[in-house]
């Protein structure tokens, strides 16, 4: 339950070619279970635009979304791509810094902006009827960014204070990330999304510019609308603004950077000033996209929900409730993801229980699903939850966007995202205990825990990079 | 009648003000009833997606506590058990039903919610289950010392994040001997004093008709609507409303409180109590503090302390308008070396915003942010029925949403600074200051 921070994408306070419609670049999908259609563009110069209506409210949800985040990111400039997102509020060659923001906000508007390790995106929520700026002041900044040095100074250190708050003073998050930089061997995964404090201590705005002309562009991006709208007006409005833009010659994918086979279990040690000892485990595991059986992420995600699907799943009931061994015990997976990734658990133990004692009452939780099948009873559970979920999720015009985007991002099918309940429910009892037979193995494990360190300030260190600028 | 010539006077006024923008725009209509036990009900249909979403807000939180932790702990056992269920079958109950149950209490409100598909078989099950766990739980003692542990270790881990220690001294600070300087969560203290009978006692207390509210939205009619509130809250005897809290008493001087902790960072908070629910300078209030830090990159704040200089990844002003007075606060955290330059730089803003008040320009691009945002705090179930049981809890009036935007657009630049003055006082504020050595 708790594991929510490491899936979770970094959010940023922004703060965070002539196209026409031929029968090909439009496709309307309409699926089962009366949701409605998602409408497919895409224009010539490559950019895809997607729309998805939503009648229920006067509001629309604007999102463009890029191919680029930290997995993407070389030594010595972590980081780089979350910077950048920073600086897309810093102004184009037509408006000042901090313009835009003024502008949506004038407009009605509420923003953002998030990037993670697999994409970058920017979103505006509007009244429908001012789409259109939304749309215009984009394209804009597709491709007319100005990074001013003096605005890079100052907006290098915003993003080293915002790695103070989310990292470097909170020690669960700081064992994470010392557990995926351990993990992970080549898969980049096992860089922080906020990129590495020296690598942000010698960033340079000219990082930010080659960044910014490698990948931002019409070719490597999608547009996302949700809401009260019409499909074609939403796609003559976006062809209006971004057909104009000139799309990059040679996008070159990353490399595939694929992880050497793990032999054996790694542990590693944080110590860090913090009151509470906290665990963190991963086992290698595949995601959709890495995947050779279709059928295993989704196995994966029913286990992952056997042990922490809420209150009626087997960690609260057992951990939490019956052994009384964990003060919080949670466990985490996502299939859809670029590369492959980790079935992750995680705990802080209950008063009088060991950290070794966390750890074992996951274990033998584990053991438990590897050598019995899942009851009927457990699996109608989940499948219901899952059901429900599908229905709950279209409460927000934001969150059906937000899909969209993500999967398309990632470099899946956005189907694949409606079809998810039903993989779900095709789900056996066997399926989960196969896969947790085959891949939460101790060779492929990776141990963290976080040994709390005293808390008083006086034999708190400072971090050696506190007071450094340049 | 009267009423419609009103809003179209104000209508066409505001719209030469806002050069043709729409100002009047309606919220959902909301329905409202008295339960047999005397609950008040505040229903919007929503038909479009199978679900409904039902929040019941007792008054009966932390500002009601004798032992702080008594009001969250009672909450938080409901699901625990009943007569004929224990943990275990209550959370299969609702899981097997896709249905969704939440539980959280705070200051002053305590909070069931339950998110359910509306089909029969499910939706029957999922309000049985609750019905049970609202009006007769059982309050098992071993659930009791197993949370009251797991209390005691997230109060530990509290003491791990500066921000929580900032949190808590600057509530203990403003609000001294008033129930608002307790944090929901209690004490190390006062988790350990808290016995079963105080449980059952509050329950009996304050779990009663009189002192509820139901806000159900979703896909269901009237009809289905006033049953759904009569079941739910049908065991309940109608009992009494709550007493009202003290009121809470302004501060008489400054106050700086420092803390060190091994952070690199300090966490900055200003403040003091400010304004209850209801006040009529609310919208005055709260457009101006929109304009000096209540709109995240583009406020006063933001600029002074981001923008221009690079101190901050967040810089903010709030007002919290509570049952009694809320508190108005101003954060911020910064490398610790340069807190106190932060700290003058945001005291400056405040200071200055005070004197001089919004420039015209600025009212106009807030008016025309909150207006035309409006739409977006009511885009979904969820958000409506949180809007009409905010609007419940504090009796507000009905018509609040169908007035807000006009009451919005009536705001001036006199106003705010006259509101601002009566509300805060820049000489008499908490501030607390967590982070380094000393």
């Amino acid at each position: 339950m708790k594991i929510g921070f490491t899936l979770a994408a970094l959010l940023s306070f922004g703060l965070s070619g002539c196209a026409t419609l031929q029968q090909d670049n439009h496709q309307t999908n309409s699926t089962n279970n009366g949701k409605a259609a998602v409408h497919e563009y895409q224009l010539d110069n490559g950019m895809k635009i997607f729309v998805k209506e939503d009648h229920r409210a006067p509001v629309v949800a604007s999102m463009v979304w890029y191919k680029i985040g930290s997995s993407y990111e070389n030594n010595g400039t972590t980081g780089v791509s979350h910077v950048l997102e920073h600086m897309m509020f810093k102004g184009t060659e037509k408006y000042g810094p901090g313009e835009f923001s003024r502008i949506i906000a004038e407009n009605g508007g509420k923003e953002n902006a998030f990037t993670s390790r697999d994409y970058t995106a920017y979103f505006q929520r509007l009244h429908k009827d001012k789409l259109e700026t939304s749309l215009r002041m984009e394209a804009d900044r597709m491709r007319n960014m100005k990074v001013l040095d003096e605005e890079f100074a100052k907006e290098i250190q915003v993003v080293i204070e915002e790695r103070r708050m989310r990292t470097e003073d909170d020690p669960e998050s700081l064992t994470y990330e010392t557990f995926s930089a351990s993990a992970y061997t080549t898969n980049p995964y096992r860089h922080p999304v906020i990129g590495w404090m020296n690598d942000l201590e010698n960033m340079t705005a000219q990082d930010i510019r080659d960044w910014y002309e490698v990948w931002y562009a019409p070719n490597n991006a999608a547009l996302v609308v949700a809401g009260d709208v019409d499909p074609e007006q939403v796609y003559q409005l976006a062809k209006k603004y971004f057909a104009p833009l000139k799309p990059i010659k040679y996008i070159t994918p990353p490399k595939p950077q694929q992880e050497p086979e793990q032999k054996g279990q790694r542990r590693v040690i944080i110590k860090a000033p913090a009151e509470l000892p906290y665990l963190l485990m991963g086992y290698k595991a595949p995601s959709v996209t890495g995947a050779k059986e279709e059928w295993e992420p989704y196995a994966l995600d029913v286990l992952s929900s056997v042990l922490d699907g809420g209150n009626s799943a087997r960690f609260a009931k057992n951990l939490v409730r019956g052994q009384q061994v964990a003060a919080s015990a949670g466990a985490g997976y996502s299939p859809f993801s670029r590369l492959d990734t980790l079935f992750l658990f995680d705990g802080n133990p209950a008063q009088g229980h060991t950290m070794a004692e966390l750890e074992q009452a996951i274990r033998e939780q584990i053991e438990l699903v590897k050598n019995e099948p899942v009851s009927d009873d457990e699996l109608g559970r989940i499948k219901a939850q899952v059901i429900a979920a599908d229905v709950y999720q279209l409460d927000s015009v934001f969150y059906q966007a937000m899909k969209i985007g993500q999967f398309e991002s990632i470099g899946l099918d956005w189907r694949l995202s409606d079809q998810y309940a039903e993989r779900i429910l095709q789900v056996t009892a066997e399926q989960v205990q196969k896969v947790a037979k085959k891949y939460l193995v101790d060779d492929s494990l990776t141990v963290a825990i976080l040994e709390p360190q005293s808390m008083s300030a006086a034999s708190g260190k400072l971090p050696h990079h506190a007071g450094e600028r340049h | 009648m009267r009423n419609h010539y009103t809003q179209l006077t104000q209508l066409i006024i505001s719209s030469l003000l806002l050069l043709g923008s729409t100002i009047a725009q309606a919220g959902p209509e909301i329905q409202h009833w008295q339960t047999s036990n005397g609950a008040q009900a505040y229903f919007v249909p929503a038909p479009e997606l199978p679900m409904v979403d039902i929040r019941i807000v007792f008054d009966a939180a932390g500002a009601r506590d004798n032992i702080p932790g008594v009001a969250l702990m009672t909450n938080g056992l409901l699901e625990e058990g009943t007569a004929d269920m224990d943990a275990n079958a209550i959370a299969d109950a609702f899981a097997a039903v896709g249905a969704q149950f939440g539980a959280s209490s705070h200051r002053d409100m305590s909070v069931i919610t339950l998110r359910s598909l509306t089909q029969p078989e499910l939706l029957d099950k999922a309000i049985s289950t609750t019905t049970k766990l609202i009006a007769e739980p059982s309050f098992p003692k071993a659930s009791l010392e197993r949370e009251r542990k797991r209390m005691l270790i997230a109060l530990q881990g509290k003491k791990q994040s500066p921000a929580a220690i900032a949190r808590e001294a600057f509530f203990t600070a403003l609000y001294g001997d008033h129930p608002y300087a307790n944090e929901a969560t209690g004490t190390e203290e006062s988790i350990q004093l808290i016995k079963r009978q105080h449980l059952t006692e509050h329950h009996q207390r304050y779990y009663v008709g009189r002192n509820a509210i139901i806000a159900i939205v979703g896909a269901v009619d009237r009809q289905q609507a006033e049953q759904l509130a009569e079941t739910l809250l049908s065991k309940l005897p109608a009992g009494k409303t709550a007493n009202p809290i003290p009121e809470v008493t302004s501060l008489k001087r400054a106050e700086l409180v420092k803390k060190a902790f091994p952070s690199s960072q300090t966490h900055l908070l200003v403040g003091q109590p400010a304004v209850k629910r209801g006040n009529e300078d609310y919208f005055a209030l709260f457009v101006g503090n929109h304009i000096l830090g209540g709109s995240g990159l583009v406020s006063r704040l933001s600029d002074e302390i981001r923008e221009k200089r690079g101190l901050s990844y967040s810089a903010y002003s709030a007002f919290s308008p509570m049952r009694e007075r809320g508190p108005f606060r101003l954060g911020l955290q910064t490398r610790n070396d340069q807190a106190d330059e932060a700290l003058k730089i945001l005291m400056q803003t405040l200071e200055e915003f005070m004197a001089g008040g919004p420039t015209a320009d600025e009212l106009i691009a807030a008016k025309k942010n909150i207006i035309g945002s409006f739409a977006l705090n009511l885009d979904s179930n969820s958000k409506i029925v949180e809007n009409i049981a905010m609007i419940a809890f504090y009796q507000l009036p009905l018509d609040y949403l169908d007035t807000y935007t006009n009451k919005i657009d009536a705001i001036t630049i006199e106003q705010i600074k006259a509101a601002f003055k009566r509300h805060v006082q820049t000489d008499k504020m908490v501030t607390v200051m967590v982070g380094g050595e000393e």
